[in-house]
C-alpha cells in the first residue's frame, strides 16, 4: 500500500525516510557530514586518526620493503601491489623523476615501509581459509610503516593506506597521522559470479577481482557451469564445452584463461573456489557427455528429455572421478564447491531403471544420497575439502567434519534456524540468503544487506565460531557484462563491511557517508559503481 | 498487407525493432559487399548531396551495417554493386525536426537496389535505421538483405525519453550515447530534465550564478552553452527534438543558491526559519527573472515546445510566509493555495507564449487549474493504470492534448522481466470518443536520476525503453503478443550490444558478440 501511495504522490519517488533523512544530508556540502573515519571501507577494527596531516607528492613518495621484512624485491606479489596502489593514489603519472632533486617539505610523507614480520611471508603461496590477513599501519613521520605477518595482511593494509589519502583544498594529496590495527571478523568473505546463465568475458571477471580487493573480499566463488551452458574447457573432456558452451570458441574459458584468473586473484589475496554443481543443474553437461544424464520417461518410453545426472551407472562415477581429478589440479584452493542444490526428482522417478534399483520403494532423496556420498568420496581422494549447498545437509547426507555448509534458502527466520541447526551439528557454515544481489528493487537496498549479520541466530558461542563468513551472490539470469559491475558495486560493499568489520559497526548514517565516498573512489579507479542516492563524485565515471 | 513466413530463419522485417506498420518479405536474399555498397540521392529527390542530415546518416549507417568492415583485402571480390537510393519530397536538411514533421517512409529492397522514399529527411533517417536492422551476416560473415517492401510511419508523433541531469550530473558523452540508442529505437524526443532541487547544471549566459552556485561543481558539473548546442545538433542529425524542462515553482532548491529572493522564505511563527520553499509567486522580480531566463532558454533551444514542470508544489512554506498570505488576501484567493499556484503558472505560460513556445506541463497543473491555454500539453505521470486512464479520459474530455509517462517510470526497477509491463501498455485504452483518443500525442519513458548516473544509466535504460518504443511506434494489433516480441527484442538487444550500447540481457542466453567493456 505504501508503494502505491508513494507512486501517487511523489513524482520522482523518493522514499519518505529518505526525504526526511538522507536526502537532506546529501544536499548539504559533502564534507559537512563527513565521517570521522573519512572514506575508510570496510572500517578497520581499530582506528585512530589525528588532526596532524602530511603532504604526499607523486614525485617523492615511495612504497618500499622495510629492511627487516621477510619479503624482499623477489616478492613480485608485493612489488606488483606497490605499483598498483601507487597508481591508485597518484594516477599512472608520468611526472616521475621530474623533480627528483626537489627538497621535500617539513611535513611531507615520503615513504611507506612494508614489513612482513613472520619468517615465511607466504609470498608465493595461495591464500587459504586460515591465512593471516591482519596488519598494523602507522602513518607518521619520518615514514609510515605497514606491518603484517604475511603478505595477505600487507595487501589489505595497502588498500587501507590508499583509502586514508584525501585531497586538501588545493588538490594536494594529504594523509593524517593515523594508527590502525586491523583483521577480518570472518575468514570467508566471498562473491559468487555465475558464468553459465550468461558468459562473462575474462575482462569482466578480472575487473571484479580488482574491485573485490578494494573491498577486502577474499573468495571468488566461480559458479562456472550450470544448466544453461558449460563454458569451462576441460582438458580431459573437451567435448563438454565443445558441445555445452554457448559457443565453443568465443564463449569458453580455456585453461590459460582459468590460470590467469587464479593468478590475478592470488596477487590480490583472493581465493578462487570453483563450483561444479551436481547432480541437478547439469543440463549443459549432457550435451557433451553421453549417458551422463538420466533419460526421463513418459509412461514406458523415454520422453527425449533428460534429468539430473544418472546415479545408477558406473560410467557416471568413472567420469566424475576423472573430471574432479582434473579440477583438483587446475584449481589450487583446498576447497571445491559441489553444489547439490535443487535436485528435481520427477525424472528419476519416471525412469524404470532407477525405480528397479530402489527395490520398489520410491524414496528418491536416497538416490540423491547415494550419488552425493559417492561423489564426496571421489572428491576426498583428490585431497580437497568441499563446500555444498544446504540441501545436502538438510537431507542428512553423511559429511566429512570439515565440510562447509552454504546456507542460501528461506526468509530471515528460516535461515537463522538453519544456521543454528548446522552449527549445532558441529559443521562450519557460511551465509548467502540475505545477500542475493541479483534480486534488485527500487531504492537503497544496501541497507538490508548491511543489517544482516551471519551470527544472529540462537546458539552457543561455540556455534557462532563455526560461522566462517558469507558470500554475496550475483546469479546470472539477468546479468552479463553490460550490467554486472554497476549491479554488484557498491551493493556488495555493504556485505564486505559486515564480513570484515567488528560486529558493532552498525551506524547506517556513518556507513552512508563513508560508502558514498568509497563508491566515488571505485568510480575514480575506473569501476562503474552505481550511486547510492542523488549526489555527485568529483570525478564522474568516464568509461562511456 | 502483411504476409508472414514464420518458418524462415531470416525474415528481414522481424529483425526490425520497432515493428514496421506494413511489410512483405521473401526468402530471396541479396549479398551485400561493403566494397560495392553505395548510398545515393534519387534524381527526383528534393535533397541532394550536401544535405547535412543525410550525408552524415550515410556515413553513420555504413559502419552500423558493416560492423566487421575493416580491411580492404578482405573484400577483394567486388561483385554486383548495391545502391541505397534515397528520395525525399522536402529539402529540410538544415531545419530541426518538429512536432508535425513526417517520419513516414517507404522502403523497397530488390536486386542491387533499395529505394527509400520519404516526405522529409527525418522519415529517410528512420528508413535508414530500418534498413540497417534488416542486414544480417551468415556464419561465414557475409552480409545479406532480403527482398522486402515496407511502408512505415509512427503511431504517435511524440516518442520521448526523459533524462534527469540534476539528481546526478550526466557527462555530455553519456547524453550523446543515449541519443544514438534512441535513434536505434526510433525515439524522437529527448526531454531534458536539466535542473531540479539537487543541482542546476545549466550554465545560463544571462544568470551565470545559477550554475556557478547551484551546480554540484561550478566547473566540472555544468553544461556550457556549447555543450547544449552540441547536444541539440547531435540530436537533430538523428531526427530527435530536444525538449528542455525548467520545472517551477517547486523543484527549484538549487535555483535559489544563485538567485537571491527567488525562493519563498519559509517562516517558523513570525520569523524566517532560514529554509526556502518554492519560487516566490508574489514578487514582481520573480516574473522579471523568469522572463529573462525563458527568453534565453527559448533562443538556446530551437524546439517550439518547452516543458514548464509545475508538479509537486508543497504549500506549507507558502502558508507560513506572511507576505504570501497578504498577497492571497489582496488577490481574493482566500486560503486556496492552488489558486496562487494557478496564478503563478498562468504568468509563466504567458511569458513562454509570448516567446512563441507551446507549453508542456505535468498533470498537476490541470488538476488545480482547468483554464490553461488551449494548446498546452498535459503530461500524465501519476498512478496505476486505473488512475491514469481516468485522468486521460478527464483531460482529453476538456479538449487538451496529453502525453503519457505514468506506466514508463523506468527508473523503477524490480527483479525479472519488467519490460513486459512496459510493452503491454495501451495508451489509448480509456473511456472516451475517437476525438479524445486522438488527443494522446504520445508517450515518454522517464529515467529519474536518484539512483542513476553514468555508471548504470545505459544498462538500466536499454533494452527496457525499447519495449515502450515499439508500443509508441508500431501498430497495436500487430504487436499485441508480448511472447512473440520476446525473441525479437532479444535479437534487437544483441544488435544494440554489437553497436556498443550497454543493453542488459532480458533473460539467460548469449549474444554472438558480447559486450566488451566492463
Amino acid at each position: 500500500i505504501s508503494y502505491i501511495i508513494l507512486k501517487l504522490y511523489y513524482r520522482s519517488h523518493l522514499e519518505l525516510r529518505e526525504i526526511t533523512n538522507i536526502f537532506y544530508i546529501s544536499l548539504t556540502a559533502p564534507d559537512a557530514q563527513a565521517s570521522k573515519f573519512g572514506s575508510l571501507w570496510p572500517l578497520p577494527q581499530k582506528v585512530q586518526i589525528s588532526e596532524v596531516s602530511f603532504k604526499l607528492t607523486s614525485s617523492s613518495f615511495k612504497i618500499v620493503d622495510a629492511k627487516e621484512s621477510s619479503a624482499g624485491p623477489s616478492c613480485s606479489l608485493l612489488q606488483d601491489a606497490y605499483r598498483r596502489y601507487y597508481e591508485y593514489m597518484f594516477g599512472s603519472t608520468k611526472k616521475l623523476g621530474l623533480s627528483k632533486s626537489r627538497r621535500t617539505g617539513p611535513s611531507e610523507l615520503t615513504e611507506l615501509q612494508v614489513w612482513i614480520t613472520s619468517p615465511d611471508s607466504e609470498c608465493d603461496d595461495y591464500p587459504s581459509v586460515t591465512s593471516d590477513e591482519s596488519y598494523e599501519l602507522s602513518v607518521d613521520l619520518p615514514f609510515a610503516v605497514l606491518k603484517a605477518p604475511k603478505v595477505w595482511g600487507a595487501l589489505h593494509g595497502l588498500e587501507t593506506f590508499s583509502q586514508l589519502l584525501y585531497e586538501d583544498e588545493y588538490g594536494a594529496k594529504s594523509v593524517n597521522a593515523t594508527t590502525i590495527s586491523d583483521f577480518p571478523r570472518f575468514a570467508h568473505r566471498g562473491i559468487l559470479l555465475d558464468s553459465s546463465r550468461h558468459f562473462l568475458p575474462i575482462k569482466v571477471i578480472l575487473a571484479n577481482l580488482e574491485t573485490m580487493a578494494m573491498n577486502k573480499f577474499n573468495v571468488f566463488h566461480w559458479h562456472i557451469v550450470d544448466d544453461q551452458s558449460f563454458p569451462y574447457l576441460s582438458r580431459t573432456f573437451p567435448q563438454l564445452s565443445q558441445q555445452g558452451a554457448y559457443h565453443p570458441y568465443t564463449h569458453v574459458y580455456t585453461p590459460a584463461d582459468v590460470k590467469m584468473v587464479i593468478e590475478f586473484a592470488r596477487l590480490r589475496g583472493i581465493r578462487v573456489i570453483p563450483e561444479f554443481d551436481t547432480p541437478g543443474h547439469t543440463q549443459s553437461w549432457g550435451k557433451g557427455q553421453k549417458d551422463l544424464l538420466t533419460p526421463c520417461y513418459s509412461g514406458s518410453k523415454p520422453s527425449g528429455t533428460f534429468g539430473p545426472i544418472n546415479p545408477i551407472l558406473n560410467t557416471t562415477y568413472d567420469f566424475m572421478n576423472q573430471f574432479f581429478k582434473e579440477i583438483s589440479t587446475v584449481f589450487p584452493d583446498a576447497y571445491v564447491h559441489l553444489g547439490g542444490d535443487e535436485v528435481d526428482f520427477t525424472c528419476w522417478r519416471s525412469n524404470p531403471d532407477i525405480q528397479l534399483q530402489q527395490t520398489g520403494i520410491i524414496l528418491h532423496p536416497k538416490v540423491c544420497f547415494s550419488f552425493i556420498v559417492k561423489l564426496l568420496d571421489i572428491v576426498t581422494t583428490t585431497n580437497k575439502g568441499y563446500m555444498i549447498w544446504q540441501e545436502v545437509f538438510d537431507n542428512g547426507v553423511k559429511l566429512k567434519p570439515d565440510t562447509l555448509i552454504h546456507v542460501w534458502k528461506g526468509n530471515q527466520e528460516q535461515y537463522q534456524n538453519e544456521m543454528a541447526n548446522v552449527t549445532s551439528s558441529g559443521y562450519q557454515t557460511l551465509l548467502s540468503t540475505p545477500w542475493y544481489l541479483n534480486r534488485i528493487s527500487y531504492g537503497q537496498d544496501w541497507h538490508g544487506y548491511y543489517k544482516a549479520d551471519p551470527q544472529d541466530f540462537k546458539g552457543t558461542e561455540e556455534q557462532k565460531k563455526l560461522v566462517i563468513g558469507g558470500e554475496a551472490c550475483l546469479w546470472g539470469e539477468y546479468v552479463d557484462a553490460t550490467n554486472l559491475t554497476p549491479r554488484l558495486w557498491p551493493r556488495a560493499s555493504a556485505v564486505a563491511e559486515r564480513l570484515w568489520s567488528a560486529k558493532d559497526v552498525t551506524d547506517i548514517n556513518d556507513a552512508f557517508n563513508r560508502l558514498s565516498m568509497h563508491r566515488c573512489r571505485m568510480v575514480e579507479r575506473g569501476i562503474p559503481a552505481e550511486p547510492l542516492f542523488s549526489s555527485y563524485c568529483p570525478r564522474e565515471y568516464k568509461g562511456i | 498487407k502483411k504476409s508472414r513466413h514464420s518458418t524462415l530463419n531470416h525474415l528481414s522485417f522481424e529483425g526490425v525493432w520497432p515493428l514496421p506498420q506494413a511489410f512483405t518479405s521473401s526468402t530471396e536474399r541479396y549479398p551485400l559487399n561493403p566494397q560495392a555498397f553505395y548510398f545515393g540521392y534519387g534524381k527526383q529527390s528534393a535533397a541532394q548531396q550536401g544535405c547535412s542530415v543525410l550525408d552524415t546518416a550515410f556515413k553513420r549507417y555504413f559502419s552500423l551495417i558493416f560492423p566487421d568492415y575493416s580491411s580492404v583485402d578482405q573484400w577483394a571480390f567486388v561483385d554486383k554493386p548495391f545502391l541505397v537510393e534515397v528520395s525525399v519530397d522536402q529539402d529540410d536538411c538544415e531545419s530541426y525536426p518538429q512536432e508535425d514533421s513526417s517520419e513516414k517512409y517507404n522502403l523497397s529492397v530488390c536486386e542491387g537496389k533499395a529505394s527509400l522514399k520519404a516526405e522529409t529527411v527525418w522519415g529517410a533517417v528512420r528508413g535508414l535505421e530500418t534498413f540497417s536492422q534488416m542486414v544480417y551476416q551468415d556464419d561465414f560473415g557475409s552480409y545479406f538483405v532480403n527482398k522486402t517492401e515496407i511502408e512505415d510511419f509512427p503511431r504517435f508523433q511524440f516518442r520521448g525519453i526523459l533524462l534527469d541531469t540534476s539528481r546526478h550530473y550526466l557527462p555530455v558523452q553519456a547524453i550523446l550515447k543515449t541519443l544514438d540508442a534512441m535513434a536505434y529505437s526510433k525515439f524522437n524526443v529527448f526531454h531534458w530534465h536539466i535542473v531540479d532541487d539537487p543541482s542546476f547544471p545549466y550554465q545560463s549566459s544571462t544568470f551565470p550564478d545559477l550554475s556557478s552556485k547551484g551546480a554540484f561543481h561550478p566547473m566540472t558539473h555544468i553544461y556550457t552553452q556549447s555543450d547544449v548546442r552540441r547536444v541539440i545538433s547531435y540530436a537533430r542529425l538523428q531526427g530527435i527534438r530536444v525538449l528542455p524542462e525548467f520545472d517551477s515553482p517547486g523543484h527549484t532548491k538549487s535555483w535559489g543558491k544563485g538567485q537571491s529572493d527567488l525562493l519563498t522564505p519559509c517562516y517558523r511563527g513570525s520569523t524566517p526559519s532560514g529554509t526556502f520553499g518554492p519560487v516566490n509567486p508574489v514578487l514582481p522580480s520573480t516574473y522579471q527573472f523568469m522572463e529573462k531566463l525563458f527568453k534565453e532558454v527559448s533562443s538556446v533551444f530551437p524546439d517550439s515546445y518547452i516543458h514548464l514542470g509545475g508538479d509537486e508544489v508543497n504549500f506549507s512554506c507558502w502558508k507560513s510566509n506572511p507576505d504570501v498570505r497578504a498577497f492571497m488576501q489582496k488577490m481574493g484567493f482566500g486560503a486556496d493555495f492552488t489558486k496562487l499556484e494557478a496564478f503563478y503558472i498562468e504568468n509563466i505560460v504567458n511569458i513562454t507564449s509570448a516567446l512563441n513556445k507551446t507549453s508542456i506541463v505535468w498533470q498537476d497543473v490541470f488538476d488545480y487549474h482547468e483554464k490553461i491555454p488551449e494548446d498546452t500539453v498535459l503530461h500524465i505521470w501519476k498512478g496505476l493504470p486505473e488512475v491514469y486512464q481516468t485522468e486521460l479520459s478527464r483531460i482529453t474530455k476538456a479538449g487538451k492534448r496529453v502525453l503519457l509517462a505514468a506506466p514508463w517510470y523506468i527508473n523503477h526497477i524490480s527483479y525479472g522481466q519488467d519490460w513486459r509491463n512496459y510493452y503491454t501498455v495501451q495508451p489509448q485504452n480509456f473511456s472516451g470518443t475517437e476525438e479524445q483518443k486522438k488527443l494522446v500525442i504520445g508517450g515518454e519513458v522517464c529515467m529519474w536520476g536518484e539512483y542513476v548516473d553514468a555508471t548504470n544509466l545505459n544498462p538500466r535504460l536499454w533494452p527496457r525503453a525499447s519495449a515502450a518504443a515499439e508500443r509508441l511506434w508500431s501498430d497495436e494489433k500487430q504487436t499485441s503478443s508480448v511472447d512473440s516480441a520476446f525473441p525479437r527484442l532479444q535479437d534487437f538487444r544483441c544488435k544494440l550490444v554489437r553497436r556498443g550500447i550497454q543493453a542488459e540481457p532480458l533473460y539467460v542466453g548469449h549474444c554472438k558478440h558480447e559486450y566488451q567493456g566492463v
